[in-house]
């Protein structure tokens, strides 16, 4: 029998990845200031402490900057994105005080001037590939 | 914050020049590198002999991913034939070449060099837009921004789209900043884009009255830059005049260490503040409406050179998207936060307003090399500072001048004070 330890996952991308494929949006936290970040570190920038914890978020959230993007890179294009179908990238703000950039949803793209910045969003995942090849993005989805 | 220090050694410029900036099929980066060399050489007033160069350091942002050749900077060096001194490529993608700059600063400054060539090149065109684009993309924080789907210009709209917010400005307002660059670009006879806007139109109408297609009737520039097909979106808010071009292009100044500046020139322009700062991705700061790098650049140049943003007659600042000009105004302390898009609807950023900002066109007009234009931007104050800026020649007396240079959304930021004393 293998013995059950909880194994703290490295403050890498990789790692932040890996939660997104399980639906979670983590952030670290400082044990020593308390500062909290998205996305990860391994060394806290206010105190220089080495001592982190990956806390899950609550998804709670608003839009903190968007752009409406037409012409996007490859990937996205291979996602099914163009001129006629665009799609929001957005910089957002999480209800625990730290910002990360995300797709966001559920904005009515017809209408850029009638999007607000501070509009509520809650946290999505959005995947894309079968297989091996899946990757999960992260979202937001605007809260009507 | 580390202490400024003040530069052990005075250091002057005695020399400037660029190529032609644009998009040129024939010419790579070493081509134009040549021709930047040549046009800074015929500027030195004395002459000089090119074997008294210590070192040269060169802002490149990728030649690697545009030429597929990397390990540019002893090729430049042997291309205006330079060997065997030390040439060092310097990588803060657009800020690259103001980086350069600081390099060959500090390099006099320390003792370690007396001449130092300070070049600029980058050849972009040879790839389509679209890997442009993902080339320049690799510039962000990859793994946490792209993602997201972003883009350069989608970052920088980001950053609009929160000003708006912040400021009540509508996207029409950066509309002016484009106008007034590309009115000084057209007096510029190196810049990619030397013509106004109303040119630009009147130039789209005649396009199409030569294929035989109905002629668009837009009545001034203002209704050609509203129109979808005139002024596309790029990336909401930002429209295609918001954004700086694709551009092949180099520059090249010479910095000597101030005792022997007389060697060269009567009128030498002394570089009395040098900064740089370092800043997190986009979405990692307080504040999406100013640069953090920037302003702590700014403070730094500023103390070193003993001056305040009130002094400073004329500034070239990387405005590789209209918002980015409006932003960097306030950010260098020329107006208050949520003022800077007030300052260039009212003219003030102008070249004949009270604070001229990008007479040479800036990255918008000019052209936006991105290795070249830290570089580019300080052989516009050296002409400027000297009157040999031609028809684009601001008034007055110009004894103080600076040029910012960002990179990415500004995790690389630097500031470079110019004093001409007569």
């Amino acid at each position: 029998m293998k013995e059950e330890t909880t194994t703290i996952r490295p403050f890498t991308a990789a790692a932040f990845n890996q939660y997104l494929a399980e639906h979670k949006l983590m952030t670290v936290k400082c044990s020593k200031c308390g500062g909290v970040y998205a996305p990860p570190r391994a060394i806290c920038p206010k105190c220089h402490s080495e001592e982190m914890e990956w806390v899950e978020a609550s998804g709670k959230s608003k839009l903190a900057g968007f752009t409406i993007i037409y012409s996007g890179p490859t990937f996205m294009v291979e996602q099914g994105f163009d001129k006629k179908n665009p799609y929001v990238s957005g910089i957002v703000e999480l209800e625990e005080g730290t910002f990360i950039s995300a797709r966001i949803t559920g904005l009515d793209m017809s209408k850029p001037a009638e999007i607000k910045v501070g509009t509520p969003l809650s946290a999505d995942f959005v995947e894309f590939g079968e297989g091996e090849a899946k990757k999960t993005y992260l979202a937001f989805k605007a809260i009507h | 914050m580390p202490k400024v220090k003040s530069l052990p050694r005075g250091v002057a410029m005695v020399g400037a020049g660029m190529s032609k900036f644009g998009a040129f099929a024939e010419k790579n980066s070493r081509d134009l590198f040549v021709e930047s060399y040549k046009a800074m050489t015929k500027s030195v007033d004395k002459g000089f002999d090119p074997s008294i160069i210590d070192a040269m350091y060169v802002g490149n942002f990728s030649s690697d991913q545009f030429e597929h050749q990397a390990h540019i900077a002893p090729i430049l060096a042997d291309s205006v034939g330079l060997l065997p001194i030390p040439a060092t490529r310097v990588e803060d993608a657009c800020a690259s070449g103001g980086v350069a700059l600081r390099q060959g600063v500090m390099a006099i400054a320390s003792g370690m060099a007396d001449v130092v060539l300070v070049g600029g090149a980058e050849k972009m065109t040879a790839l389509n837009t679209a890997a442009v684009t993902e080339a320049l993309a690799t510039a962000a924080d990859v793994p946490f921004e792209i993602p997201a789907g972003f883009t350069f210009p989608g970052f920088y709209a980001a950053m609009a789209s929160a000003y708006m917010a912040q400021y009540g400005m509508k996207s029409e307002h950066l509309m002016n900043v484009a106008v007034k660059n590309h009115d000084n670009a057209a007096l510029n006879p190196n810049a990619q884009f030397g013509v106004t806007i109303q040119k630009w139109m009147e130039g789209r109408v005649a396009a199409a009255l030569k294929k035989g297609k109905p002629a668009p009737t837009w009545a001034n520039i203002w209704d050609f830059l509203h129109d979808e097909s005139g002024n596309p979106t790029i990336a909401y808010p930002l429209r295609l005049f918001d954004c700086s071009p694709v551009s092949d292009g180099a520059a090249a100044v010479l910095l000597v260490a101030e005792e022997i500046a007389h060697q060269f020139t009567d009128h030498p322009i002394r570089i009395i503040g040098s900064a740089q700062a370092s800043g997190s991705a986009l979405h990692d700061r307080p504040s999406l409406t100013s640069i953090p790098a920037a302003k702590t650049a700014a403070t730094n140049a500023y103390e070193m050179a003993g001056v305040s943003a009130k002094d400073i007659r004329i500034a070239e600042v990387h405005d590789c998207f209209t918002i980015a000009e409006v932003i960097a105004s306030e950010d260098l302390g020329f107006f208050a936060p949520g003022e800077g898009f007030k300052a260039a609807e009212d003219g003030m950023t102008a070249r004949n307003g009270a604070k001229p900002i990008n007479t040479s066109g800036g990255l918008k007009a000019k052209g936006h090399p991105v290795g070249a234009s830290g570089v580019a931007q300080a052989v516009e104050v050296f002409k400027q500072m000297r009157g040999q800026a031609e028809a684009r020649q601001v008034d007055g007396d110009v004894s103080l001048a600076l040029t910012h240079n960002v990179g990415a959304t500004g995790s690389t930021c630097t500031v470079h004070v110019f004093e001409r004393r007569n």
